[in-house]
């Protein structure tokens, strides 16, 4: 068997054990033929010929982490399902959206075959009766190989009715997604997909587990998380486990974007590797570009609070990430190096989240387009101190109480713990507010210098007022 | 020794209650329900914009956010979507709440114009009262603000301002929840959200005028208010709505002794604080300048203006010369327009002067024995498991009740099984639907509930049964039969007859029916069409355009000595009377009124009536003076004494204060079975179409063409057949055909309609344009038509 070697963005070849990118290396990995060849189907084999509930606590004992922000436990999220209630359904998020994150789209795009047999998989395990496959709206690659690759498995007698001569049925369904941010939250998505107007729903009392498409039981989950699936039951728990920490177990896709010299995604082992392996490392980014030095970097999507050097050696693992004041999310890492013009890096994050907003809550609607505001105005050198200040209080309509940020030592900051308190119902408003934060708090001297300075018309007033006056200059 | 409580000894632990602690005090809830709502049972209020008690929560303006204790330390939630826990502690006025209402407030006002001073909403506003309360108190937004055209109109009443709007979701809710008319949505997003219609698609709900009344500022308006009146200087009364039958709780407000608008009052039994458009808005026929301010007499064929001493003593007169050859020669039409106490004192006159012939109904409504069969009220009718309805178009005819089943349909508390000739409002959230050509209803309906799957629905538990008059163009032998086989297949079924005219039942009850078999609306104008009638006596109505035989009421009013109509304005009926009396309207006169259900409660005077117009039951009065013939009545109280002791069923109300908020239920009689009727079957020639004649909510009633607001809506006549029909006649949609029966005939626009069954056409009543009344005999059972092109 020959191994073609062809260019994926950011993929580079090498002896790192790989979980769900083994395929990418060649051409046509996106074909039934391909897939076949490198142990395609076999997971969903090995799944048919044992019990249901085995397979369920096979993923629950691989502590397979949702792999779409939140890192909740795949096995677990099965469990939540109230039994015996009918008909329940998985709905795959495959509205991949974050800013910085590309890789469900790779592996809808390049393996699209894996993601199918893990909808089967967990199909089969968490006893659901019926997939819907959500996929962006933009994503038009993904959406034909999907779609081929749907058919194929249809007429090869993998999906639908007594799959491999089984008495296990399912159907799944392909569903296009029109281009909103917010419903890669899952009830938005379920909104979505109902045909209504993709707004999120409050939990409670909507837990999508419990009520969710329809009214039913529902289990969302994300394309990476079901694409480990196939490997993990081809190959067992313990190979599984093997990889990785205890508490993050097997690998995970990064995607890398930014000032690095090969941005790209990676397959990195869960928990062990550090953002300076990453960004670093010969077998990764290979450093940054043209050898300039590193200013800051998003550890998780857009929407998490930013890193310095400070925190280059901290793993990809939940539990330290937190602590030290951002997330891991949806595992995208933007690279910000020292030319960076850091408000207005911000105010595009801003200008995102703002624009995405849903309309739903008032404070993310209001106080989101109100953040981009002021921000475009600092940007523009027309703002004053008072705006810098505005952004804080704007923000903390928005996310009342202290807001996470990483430690830094230059500034002498200690660090505030993930997550913050908010008062939407979603992620979208604080998220708008997650980069200006940041942003202001490591690096305001930039946005002071860019604002216009007051000019202080001096008066003589009531002498303890005019200690006011100073305190606010 | 110990001493035992015997309260707490013997009380049941209640499954339903949870008790929690809203700012320390102990609060006691139910269970599933809403934080909010039971802070709204204390002192502290939780500010709120988007929370509605009668639509679902959606958590959208985040103003009633409160902090909740958890093992993780107090927590944030919005108080409108979090249901209360056992041992639940609330803080609804911690500094960390304060704060977060204070920040959602200033978003909220951020975008929001400030034009309070020319804002209708202004003085009554949430939005401003809360900014006042909770919010605070000034802006830091120095941005320039949203700006949209402002306002658009959204319908033929509705005005939206998109500048004002918070976004709130409350009249989209209820346009899709509670009206079922989703008709304006949200379109785009984040910042540039708004409420819009679809493209050239108006809001054209019958419920619109709710959306109004709910809108939390002042983003939604209505054409009749528009710069009307400021709040502080309304005055308001609470009352009734007459419109229809289904007594839905108002308040009248009025400025500078005119009416300017009615709102909706949230009672349980009856409208949950809904109206319809109709009801909302045809106050403006009060205030109409076509308004009678004097009594009129005819001279040479003129009406002419007179006094009250002059009119009085020639009605006496008229009335005098008629019973001297015999008291069947007076007869009295209507009453079922006014108050309890008109009916009563006019069918105390009757009684005096030994006038038997009276009818409150015109001939399309249900003999009153209905009356006496086991009745079901409104509120019986929604919990019942199944609601059997052989009922005339309730979205049409009384909406507020539509909403209601619709309600109890759509949470499924009870399943519809509908029986109709053409598809109604409620077609589409009825469990069955079953079709019936006019004048074989009794066998449908015999052969459907004896089907195994109708058994086994009607064997879940109680079972309404909701009639009235389907078909104008059909006799009211059919919709008895058809009840009559309900009840001999579930004999413990509860009657809601739905009569849709404002006080119909409380008229006939009052005294406004025949005493004997004959006597009623079409015997009275079979009789005087036969010239056996010297004086008419029209209370309140119009039979000219209210009957659906007009060539009787021709004949009739042709043949009558002396027509005596006591109305509010001129209409088609008393245009040629001898005598007609100005009568006060809604909101000028006090009384009570009864619902289709027999609820009584009370109707108020909010303005003086119009020039020298009085309330029926004065006039009556006044007349028995005249005629030596003294009812004994000297005040509106004293009406009312005699009234609740002379009419058992009003017994009731005897207390004045019972009839106010949600009212009080008419005595009810022990239930009687209905009497067979024969049946009688009839077949329908191949080549004809059987005629279903029934009203629609914008028709040219008086109350609505003279309300300017309503009256641009009432479209154009027209027959209205099956799209495949149309093909057999052989035209197209919107083409002009004869239409004929037995050598009548009517040239008309034809148009499709897919509620249509095949072999029958729909003929709305009473709309503009083309006069349908002369295909219709009150006399036919049924009413077959030939329906030709136009060659």
């Amino acid at each position: 068997m020959s191994k073609t070697y062809v260019h994926a963005p950011g993929f580079v070849a090498g002896d790192r054990p790989k979980i769900v990118t083994s395929r990418f290396e060649f051409a046509d990995s996106f074909t039934l033929e391909r897939y076949l060849a490198t142990d395609g189907y076999k997971g969903l084999r090995a799944a048919l010929s044992r019990p249901a509930n085995e397979i369920h606590e096979d993923v629950k004992s691989a502590t397979v982490l949702g792999r779409g922000g939140a890192g909740f436990p795949a096995g677990t999220k099965w469990g939540l399902t109230p039994q015996q209630v009918w008909p329940r359904y998985l709905v795959v998020n495959g509205d991949e959206s974050e800013p910085g994150t590309y890789k469900d789209r790779l592996l809808m795009e390049r393996d699209p075959h894996q993601l199918i047999e893990g909808c089967l998989i967990a199909c089969y395990a968490a006893g659901l009766s019926q997939c819907f496959l959500y996929i962006r709206g933009e994503m038009a690659l993904a959406q034909e190989r999907v779609a081929t690759a749907l058919n194929e498995a249809y007429a090869a007698g993998y999906v639908g009715k007594n799959i491999l001569g089984s008495k296990f049925s399912v159907d799944i369904i392909l569903h296009w997604g029109a281009g909103a941010y917010v419903v890669g939250e899952e009830t938005a998505l379920i909104e979505s997909l109902e045909g209504n107007r993709g707004m999120p729903r409050l939990k409670p009392p909507f837990f999508p587990a419990a009520n969710g498409l329809y009214g039913q039981p529902t289990i969302v989950n994300n394309v990476e998380t079901l694409a480990n699936l196939p490997w993990l039951l081809t190959h067992g728990v313990a190979a599984y486990t093997a990889i990785g920490t205890k508490t993050s177990p097997g690998t995970r896709m990064v995607a890398v974007s930014g000032h690095v010299k090969r941005p790209g995604v990676y397959e990195i082992i869960n928990g062990t590797t550090t953002f300076r392996d990453l960004l670093y490392g010969e077998e990764f980014c290979g450093g940054i570009r043209n050898g300039n030095a590193l200013k800051a970097f998003v550890p998780g999507g857009g929407s998490a609070p930013w890193f310095t050097p400070d925190q280059l050696d901290l793993p990809f693992e939940a539990s330290q990430v937190g602590p030290a004041g951002s997330m891991l999310g949806s595992g995208a890492v933007m690279v910000m190096d020292e030319t960076t013009d850091i408000p207005a890096a911000a105010l595009t994050l801003t200008h995102f989240y703002a624009h995405e907003s849903c309309g739903k809550c008032t404070p993310c609607r209001e106080g989101g387009t109100w953040l981009e505001r002021i921000l475009r105005r600092v940007v523009n050198g027309e703002g004053t101190d008072a705006d810098l200040q505005q952004l804080l209080e704007v923000g903390a309509m928005i996310c009342p109480g202290a807001f996470p940020h990483a430690a830094n030592e230059k500034l002498g900051l200690s660090a505030v713990p993930f997550p913050y308190k908010m008062t939407t119902i979603c992620f979208v408003g604080p998220s708008a507010y997650a980069p200006v934060h940041s942003a202001l708090t490591l690096f305001r001297s930039e946005f002071e210098a860019r604002v216009k300075k007051r000019v202080t018309i001096p008066v003589t007033v009531v002498a303890n007022e005019t200690a006011n006056v100073g305190a606010s200059a | 020794m110990t001493i035992v409580d015997p309260i707490k000894e013997t009380a049941p632990v209640d499954p339903n209650v949870v008790n929690i602690t809203i700012n320390d005090k102990p609060v006691v809830a139910r269970k599933g329900e809403l934080i909010i709502a039971a802070a709204d049972r204390t002192e502290d209020f939780i500010p709120r914009f988007c929370y509605h008690p009668r639509m679902s929560p959606v958590g959208m303006c985040r103003q009633c956010l409160v902090e909740v204790e958890t093992p993780r330390g107090p927590m944030m939630v919005v108080s409108c979507m979090t249901p209360v826990a056992e041992g639940q502690v609330v803080r609804t006025a911690t500094e960390g709440v304060k704060k977060a209402q204070e920040g959602v407030l200033e978003l909220l006002l951020a975008n929001h114009p400030l034009d309070c001073p020319v804002c209708d909403k202004g003085g009554e506003c949430p939005l401003q009262d809360q900014a006042f309360s909770h919010g605070p108190g000034e802006s830091r937004f120095v941005e320039e603000k949203r700006h949209y055209e402002k306002p658009i109109a959204i319908s033929d009443i509705v005005y939206l301002d998109r500048e004002r709007c918070i976004l709130c979701d409350r009249c989209t809710r209820f346009a899709d929840e509670v009206a079922g008319d989703a008709l304006i949505t949200f379109t785009s997003r984040g910042n540039d959200t708004q409420v819009l219609t679809f493209p050239d698609e108006p809001f054209s709900s019958y419920f619109s005028g709710n959306t109004v009344q709910i809108c939390p500022v002042g983003a939604l308006t209505a054409k009749p208010y528009r710069f009307k009146a400021r709040p502080w200087d309304l005055e308001q009364t609470e009352s009734t709505c007459t419109s229809c039958s289904v007594g839905c709780r108002t308040v009248v407000q009025s400025s500078r002794d005119e009416l300017v608008r009615y709102q909706g009052v949230d009672i349980d039994p009856v409208n949950w604080g809904w109206l319809c458009d109709r009801g909302r808005y045809n106050f403006e026929s009060v205030n109409s300048p076509d308004r009678l301010t004097s009594p009129l007499i005819k001279n040479g064929s003129e009406l002419v203006a007179t006094s009250w001493s002059v009119a009085l003593e020639n009605a006496a007169r008229m009335i005098r010369l008629a019973l001297a050859q015999s008291t069947n020669n007076v007869a009295i039409l209507g009453g079922a327009r006014g108050t309890n106490e008109d009916a009563f004192a006019w069918a105390m006159l009757a009684d005096k002067l030994g006038i038997n012939q009276r009818d409150a109904q015109l001939g399309d409504g249900l003999s009153p024995e209905v009356f006496n069969l086991a009745q079901a009220t409104i509120d019986e009718t929604c919990a019942a498991s199944t609601i059997i309805l052989l009922a005339p178009d309730l979205k049409e005819e009384l909406p507020v009740l539509y909403l209601r089943l619709r309600d109890t349909a759509q949470k499924r508390k009870s399943r519809i099984i509908e029986f109709s000739s053409r598809n109604s409002g409620l077609t589409p959230y009825a469990w069955r639907t079953v079709g019936f050509e006019p004048g074989n209803q009794a066998q449908i309906v015999r052969e459907a509930l004896a089907t195994p799957e109708m058994k086994e629905q009607i064997a879940r538990g109680e079972v309404a049964v909701v009639v009235g008059r389907a078909n104008l163009a059909e006799s009211e032998v059919f919709t008895l039969q058809a009840l009559g086989e309900v009840l001999s297949a579930v004999p413990t079924a509860k009657v809601l007859p739905v009569l849709r005219r404002g006080n119909v039942r409380g008229a006939v009850v009052a005294g406004l029916t025949p005493k004997n078999n004959s006597g009623d609306a079409i015997d009275i104008l079979n009789a005087a069409a036969a010239g056996k009638i010297e004086c008419l006596i029209l209370l309140g109505v119009d039979p000219m355009a209210d009957v659906a035989d007009s060539g009787l009421v021709q004949r009739a009013l042709a043949q009558v000595k002396n027509v005596i109509s006591v109305d509010t304005m001129i209409n088609a009926s008393n245009r040629n009377a001898d005598l007609v009396l100005p009568a006060a309207a809604y909101g000028e006169k006090n009384g009570t009124t009864t619902n289709l259900e027999g609820r009584i409660s009370n109707v108020a005077q909010k303005i003086t009536p119009r020039g020298t117009s009085r309330p029926d039951w004065m006039i009556a009065t006044e007349l028995s003076i005249a005629l030596g013939a003294d009812i004994g009545v000297s005040s509106l109280e004293d009406l009312n004494e005699k009234l609740v002791n002379t009419v058992a069923a009003f017994a009731p109300s005897s207390d004045a204060k019972s009839t106010h908020g949600d009212g009080v239920l008419m005595a009810r009689e022990t239930p009687v079975t209905i009497s067979g009727v024969a049946s009688r079957v009839t077949d329908r020639n191949a080549y004809n179409y059987r005629l279903v004649v029934s009203r629609t909510m914008y028709d040219s009633a008086q109350s609505t063409i003279s309300s300017p607001s309503l009256a641009g809506i009432i479209t154009e006549a027209a027959i209205f057949v099956n799209p495949l029909d149309l093909a057999r006649i052989g035209v197209t949609e919107g083409a002009s055909v004869r239409v004929g029966v037995d050598g009548t005939n009517i040239v008309i626009a034809v148009k499709a309609h897919n509620g249509v069954n095949r072999g029958t056409a729909w003929l709305p009543f009473n709309h503009t344009g083309v006069d349908i009344r002369p295909l219709l005999n009150i006399a036919s059972d049924v009413t077959d038509v030939r329906i030709e092109p136009i060659k």
